[in-house]
């Protein structure tokens, strides 16, 4: 029964979303003026009803209703519950199905609490929502239908894949389509604007929180996806520049890009057709992301839940949407009035120079993630792309990029002088410096770029904090606190890679019981060897004791799982962090009895990358914090008090 | 400066910033990008000795052989037609095993081997690259 009310529910919804463009279209024409009011209430129903069909899904899954074919294919009656409601997504079908659903929610959020908007660019704002849901209606409903039966019934599921059985599962993938929805709702709300030519501070408020939002759940989606591969893959990587990782990077450098050209908007009343593109590239870029996962054209690491058919069917919805936004923005973008000016050397000026250089780094990493791809549907020639042409690609664009960063926000906007710029960033340069001096004198011999990386991490961190300097912190408001830590954390972070690239000691042992190996500051014994059950796997059980120098010995445990449905190993990695590192411990497969391999890592500084990545995001959160106090409750008691002056 | 100058020259730095990016990435990628041969390819192909590309197959059934205690493993890659074999430094990823799809990071020595660097293995049950598949498909007619 709980299939069949899923799958109305799902039906219900996709007529609702297509109410909600109809009515919005409709809405737009002066004859149908009072339409209008009818939108917001359809939008609200939608994201009900495409709740309620997920609220289904996830109850299939929770009681492992293995008539149902989606059930059946992807989990197991064995599993711990956690893994079966994570498991929900953890297929294509599903992970569409929460797709909508979070754009649903996005669509009704939108309709309830948007306040600054004008209704006329609301309601095209909603009527776009409406148009983008409908094609991922029709993909669901046509061609992935998650709720469909299975006859005859299997005495038991076939399992998720052991690599997604892991807490990362139930937080990864949501935290990434929140980010991607965002970008549509951004992205809905600049086709409403185009439409109403209403293209202005205003708007770029309303739409600010939203860019917000989405920017740090992709960050923290990114962050966390990036330190999941790392313990669970067991390779001691944190990012493999694999084209499922780029397909989130993507839309997280044009966000970024949007993130700081929307401020001049709002602001400023600049870069107003600059804003508007960059929102249809942030979206083009989340559907792309969306493309490359789901329609199974990869040839990655990452390849779950895929089916070849599928991408046809993205791909014409990738077409349409994009080719829809950017026709509306060749007729439209004419019509929009020019924003305020300003001079080179300035705050808008250095906004712009983050924007170019985020666009480099965006079409660098997308030509190295399609070109294998177009490649070898014209040629059939197959080819990689990996960390050397990333890295020595986007690499120095990326440390150019934070040595702009730090200069940017000692601008003055509209126009400045060079030579106060320069003056300001004088303390900054002396850090800089200090910190060439030390790497020139203790850590010569390291690669060039880490060298550069933990340079220029130095100097950018220093900097990153002058916006504070000589200011009254108590008025200082919570949106330039963000800043600071998101710069700072983008500091952090960068001094994390780098020192992970230029110190990283690595050793690989046979190791007897007994005997004793070495890794950067610690000594590791191994004590013994055995066989542990778990609820779906065993595994082969490494009791290795670590010592540090003349610390106190204590004793870790990396395990080689070996899974029974499906049939598959994995390795859990040991990590044990200490305040200037982490020691990463990995246990192989056995040749005999008598000796194990073990891998053992001493990575210091390693964990700044997510620090910095967790830094990054919540500098986000606090700024939009601060941004919808002032924008959205200021605008309101703006409004209030106008009327109670009228 | 006009307002509309100050547009015009905004939209022409983005497009030469742009297409200079892709210039950029196009001439990197001559230099960078491992090229993707299975056994049969590499017959075919010339490969320098020492050039970097990746290698796949399907791991030859009973071709595992480790030494040194499981750290270095030796084995060979098949695809229905050619064979290569194989030497790896390392402790193999968790989804490498006979008769299983994998993908060799490295370069070929003097002696024919391919002495691989990193090794990815397939990550899902049902997955295999496309053209691999299509490769065994054939082999498997061939053999009927």
């Amino acid at each position: 029964m709980i299939a069949e009310a899923g799958l109305a529910a799902l039906w219900l919804a996709a007529a609702m979303a297509l109410l909600q463009f109809a009515l919005g279209a409709l809405g737009l024409t002066q004859r149908h003026e009072a339409v209008k009011s009818a939108v917001a209430p359809v939008a609200v129903a939608h994201a009900l009803l495409t709740g309620m069909a997920f609220i289904c899904l996830v109850t299939l899954f929770l009681r492992s209703d293995m008539s149902v074919l989606l059930v059946a294919t992807s989990s197991h009656s064995a599993k711990p519950w956690l893994y079966k409601l994570a498991g929900t997504w953890g297929n294509h079908e599903g992970s569409m199905l929460l797709w909508v659903t979070i754009l649903g929610i996005g669509g009704a959020t939108v309709a309830l609490f948007e306040r600054v908007l004008n209704k006329r660019t609301k309601t095209a704002t909603l009527a776009s929502q409406g148009a983008i849901s409908l094609g991922f209606y029709a993909f669901l409903l046509f061609s992935s239908n998650p709720f469909a039966r299975l006859n005859p019934v299997p005495a038991d599921g076939q399992g998720l894949n052991p690599l997604l059985q892991d807490p990362g599962l139930a937080f990864h993938p949501p935290t990434l389509y929140m980010g991607y929805v965002g970008m549509s709702v951004a992205f809905s709300f600049a086709v409403g604007a185009l439409i109403t030519r209403d293209v202005g501070p205003a708007f770029a408020r309303a739409m600010r929180p939203w860019i917000l939002g989405a920017w740090i759940f992709l960050t923290m989606g990114i962050t966390a996806g990036s330190y999941w591969a790392y313990y669970e893959l067991g390779w001691g990587g944190w990012w493999f520049w694999d084209p499922v990782e780029n397909a989130s990077l993507m839309p997280w450098l044009a966000a970024t890009a949007l993130l700081h050209s929307v401020t001049v908007l709002a602001t400023r009343d600049g870069l107003r057709a600059w804003t508007i593109m960059l929102s249809v590239v942030a979206f083009s870029m989340s559907m792309i992301g969306t493309f490359l996962v789901r329609s199974g054209i990869l040839t990655s690491v990452h390849s779950f839940a895929v089916d070849p058919t599928r991408g046809g069917f993205i791909l014409l919805l990738l077409a349409l949407y994009i080719g829809g936004a950017m026709a509306l923005f060749a007729l439209r973008i004419g019509t929009v009035r020019e924003g305020t000016q300003f001079d080179v050397v300035s705050r808008e000026g250095a906004l712009v120079f983050n924007n170019l250089l985020l666009s480099v780094i965006l079409v660098i990493v997308l030509v190295g993630t399609l070109y294998p791809l177009v490649l070898e549907a014209l040629t059939g020639t197959k080819l990689s792309v990996g960390a050397p042409y990333f890295n020595a690609t986007a690499g120095p664009v990326a440390l150019l990029l934070v040595c702009g960063m730090s200069a940017g926000p000692l601008m003055r906007w509209r126009r400045d002088n060079p030579k106060l710029v320069i003056e300001r960033l004088a303390i900054p340069v002396l850090v800089l410096g200090a910190a060439t001096l030390l790497i020139a004198l203790f850590a010569g011999s390291i690669g060039i770029l880490p060298m550069l990386g933990l340079i220029v991490a130095a100097g950018v961190a220093a900097a990153s904090v002058a916006p504070l300097w000589k200011r009254n912190l108590k008025r200082t408001p919570l949106f330039t606190y963000g800043m600071v830590v998101a710069h700072l954390g983008c500091a952090v972070s960068l001094a994390g890679m780098a020192a992970d690239s230029a110190f990283t000691k690595e050793s690989l042992l046979a190791m007897q019981i007994g005997q004793t190996g070495q890794v950067g500051p610690y000594s590791v014994t191994l004590k013994g060897v055995s066989e542990i059950p778990g609820p779906n796997w065993s595994a082969l059980d490494a009791e290795l004791v670590v010592q540090r120098g003349t610390g106190t010995p204590f004793t870790v445990h990396p395990q080689s799982r070996t899974f029974k449905d499906p049939p598959m190993e994995t390795s859990e990695s040991a990590i044990t962090t200490a305040l200037d590192g982490q020691l990463y411990l990995v246990v192989g497969a056995p040749t005999d009895a008598i000796s194990f391999p073990i891998r053992m890592w001493w990575k210091p500084f390693v964990t700044l990358i997510w620090l910095g990545g967790i830094m990054i995001a919540f500098g986000g959160i606090l700024s939009l914090f601060g941004r919808v106090d002032r924008d959205l409750f200021g605008f309101i008691k703006l409004l209030r008090r106008k009327k109670a002056a009228i | 400066m006009k307002a509309k100058h100050q547009r015009l020259s905004l939209a022409l730095a983005a497009l030469v910033v742009v297409i200079g990016a892709g210039l950029l990435a196009v001439s990197a990628l001559k230099d960078k990008a491992a090229y993707f041969y299975s056994p049969a390819d590499l017959k075919r192909e010339h490969v320098e000795i020492g050039h970097a590309f990746r290698l796949g197959g399907m791991v030859a059934d009973k071709s595992i052989q480790r030494e040194s205690g499981g750290t270095l493993v030796r084995f060979t890659v098949v695809d229905g037609a050619d064979q290569v074999p194989v030497v790896f430094r390392g402790i193999t990823p968790d989804l490498f095993k006979e008769r299983s799809g994998v993908i060799a990071e490295g370069s070929l020595n003097a002696k024919g081997q391919f002495i691989a660097t990193n090794l990815l293995a397939k990550h899902d049950e049902k997955y295999m690259p496309p053209k691999l598949s299509g490769k065994l498909q054939k082999t498997d007619a061939v053999k009927q």
